[in-house]
Formats: C-alpha cells, structure tokens, sequence
C-alpha cells in the first residue's frame, strides 16, 4: 500500500503544483470570455493586455535567463535577440529565419567566446 | 497578405476571408466541408508552421530536464499533456526536483500561466458561431498555449465561423504531437545533450515568442503594447515587484490602449 502511494505520488503532485495552478487561468479565461462576442470593444484591450505579458515574459526570460542559457552572458544574449529581429525584418518577415539567425549567433558566439 | 486582427462584425469576417481567399496564407483561407477536414487542414498548417519545430527543440529541453531530476518518463509526458506550457514545465520539473516547498512550486508555476487568461479571453469570443456550445470551447480553451493563440489568431479570419473550433484544436493537436515525441526523444537523449545546444534550445522560447508576435502585431495597439511590455517588465523585474509580469501586463496593455483611443479621437 505503502510503495503504491510512494509510487503515485509525482502524478498526485502533478496535478496540484503542475496542473491546476497552470490551468486556473484557462479556466478563468474561459468564464470571462462567455459574456463576450468578437466585436466586442473590451477585446482590444485584452489582446493588449496578453501581447505586453508576453512581451514581459520574452525579455524576462532573455535577461534573467533560466539554467544552461543563464551560462550565455547577458551582453550576447541580447544580440543575438538583435540579430533574430533583424534577419526576420530582412527576410520580409521570416519568422523561421529570425529565429535560426538568433540561435546561430547565440550558439556561435558562446562557441568562440569559450575558445 | 496580412489578416487585419481588428475587432469586427462577422459580416465583416467573413468579408475578410474572401479578400485572403487565395493569398499566403498556410493552410487557412478555405472553407473546410466538414469539421474532420478542418481539424486536419489544423494540423497540416501546425506543421508548416515554425512552432512545431521550435516546440520539437524545447521540449527536447523539457524532456532532458525530467530525466536529470529523476522523473519518469510516463509522468514527463504526462505534464507535456496536462500543463500544456514550456515555462510553467520547466518551473514545474526544475523546482519539484531541487526539492522546494510545494506551496512555493505552486505559486512559481501559477505566476508563469498568468499570460494564459487573456489570451483565452480574447481567443474564444472568435471561435464562436450561433450553434457553438459552451462544452466545445473547454478544449480549445486548455489547448492555449503561447504558440496555438499566435498562429489561431493569425490564421482563423481565413476561416469560415463554424469550422474555427476544429481547425484551432488541430493546430494545437498538431503542436501537441512535436511536443509530446521531442518529451520523449529528450528523455532518451538527455545525458548526451551538451551545454552549449541545452542553452540554445532555452533560448528557443523567448527568440520564437519575440519574432512571431512581431509579425502578429500589425496594429499600432498591439505593436504600442509589444515594445511597452518588453520595457516595463524588466523594469518591475529589476526592482523585485511582486507580481511583475501581470502588472507590466496591464499597464503595458492600458498605456497601449489608451494611445489606440487617443489616434482613434484625432482621426
């Protein structure tokens, strides 16, 4: 009984630190949204809203960098931002270029500087 | 052709998805005759988008980090199905695994999903037609995920009405597949990966979020609350405020707001 709760115990704390923490906004999101239609004026606004926390959430996660990426100083991380922007406005909006024009000179440049 | 993202009337949608009938736009501007084919005509533009192949390499991330803190492999895939995001994931893995307190992963892993809610707010009003029921929404609305809502926003004004809530759970089905065999390619991998390729694959996330909601944002609101975000949230970062991505959310969003309304009276 006892090795059987040990071995459910990851999925139990899954669910209740992984999941439903994660999934309350969703599920808030869902509720909010019922009493709205696609014309409504309060959308603008929410899609404000979600394109500036995604955008904090992109330089938060650039300059206080998690794990291995933390390794790659801050100085090369934020050209190689620079340089993925700038390949994709070069490619008349490449999205797929901006982000291998990013990662060669992320990669790259922390190649060479550990030379 | 750009789709014009502006709230608008459904007469106006649908005037919308003639105009981008025949432009390029991957596997949107066609009216699907069934909701099977629009959940795979879904799937298709997942895959020729480039977040299957970002998702492929961060969960190839995700996947090597389950197995360095000793989690199975059944529980990795499990939190790529149910958690269904790479921050809150690896939030998730890395502090369950350095044994913090599991109040403290919870509050972590909730603050990450904040991002979540407006964009399931501003999603599912446009996934709506006379005969959508409330049930036909819970998936689409736990299928959000930074990658889904950009490309379904993108793409679902090439839509007709009633097959948008097939062809967004076909993109996210789409997503979720790359994810799902990169968790478990990952797992196996995990000891081989070096450092160099575990950080480029960290930096996959902020590099794909940032040029793809660039290329989403073609109204001066949204490219207002782009640049506003990425200046107020590591500011309120740096000086340790509680709570620092919701409010640089919302004063981002507002301030963006605010100047939309101001252009919107001059005119």
């Amino acid at each position: 009984m006892n090795a059987l709760a040990g071995e459910l115990w990851p999925y139990l704390l899954l669910v209740l630190v992984g999941y439903l923490p994660n999934e309350i906004w969703r599920a808030l999101g869902f509720f909010a949204a019922r009493g709205l239609d696609e014309g409504s004026e309060w959308l603008v606004w929410v899609r404000a809203v979600a394109t500036a926390v995604l955008a904090a959430v992109i330089a938060k996660l650039t300059i206080f960098a998690p794990g291995a990426l933390a390794g790659v100083p801050l100085a090369l991380r934020l050209v190689a931002v620079g340089c993925g922007v700038a390949g994709f406005y070069a490619t008349r909006r490449s999205v797929f270029v901006g982000v291998l024009t990013g990662e060669i000179v992320l990669i790259g440049g922390a190649y060479l500087l550990s030379l | 052709m750009r789709s014009i993202m502006r709230p608008m009337s459904v007469a106006r949608v649908a005037l919308n998805a003639v105009a981008t009938h025949g432009g390029a736009m991957p596997g949107g501007a066609t009216n699907f005759e069934t909701s099977g084919a629009a959940f795979l005509g879904g799937v298709r533009a997942a895959w020729l988008s480039v977040f299957a192949y970002v998702l492929f390499g961060t969960y190839i991330g995700i996947g090597a980090l389950a197995h360095d803190f000793n989690f199975s492999l059944l529980w990795a895939t499990l939190s790529t199905v149910l958690v269904w995001a790479g921050p809150a994931q690896v939030i998730l893995i890395s502090a369950l695994g350095a044994g913090s307190s599991l109040i403290e992963v919870a509050v972590a892993v909730g603050l990450s999903g904040v991002r979540l809610l407006p964009m399931v707010v501003s999603l599912l009003p446009r996934l709506k037609a006379p005969q959508t029921r409330a049930r036909d929404l819970v998936l689409p609305a736990h299928f959000t995920a930074v990658s889904m809502w950009v490309e379904s926003m993108r793409l679902i004004p090439g839509i007709a009405v009633e097959r948008r809530v097939a062809f967004v759970n076909g993109i996210a089905s789409g997503y979720m597949m790359s994810a799902l065999l990169a968790t478990v390619i990952g797992y196996y991998l995990a000891a081989r990966l070096p450092n160099l390729l575990t950080a480029g694959l960290l930096f996959l996330t902020p590099m794909s979020f940032l040029v793809s909601i660039t290329r989403n944002s073609v109204l001066l609101v949204d490219r207002l609350a782009l640049v506003l975000g990425l200046v107020i949230g590591p500011a309120l970062a740096y000086v340790a405020v509680d709570l620092d991505i919701l409010w640089a959310g919302i004063a981002g969003g507002t301030l963006a707001y605010v100047g939309h309304r101001i252009r919107e009276a001059l005119r």
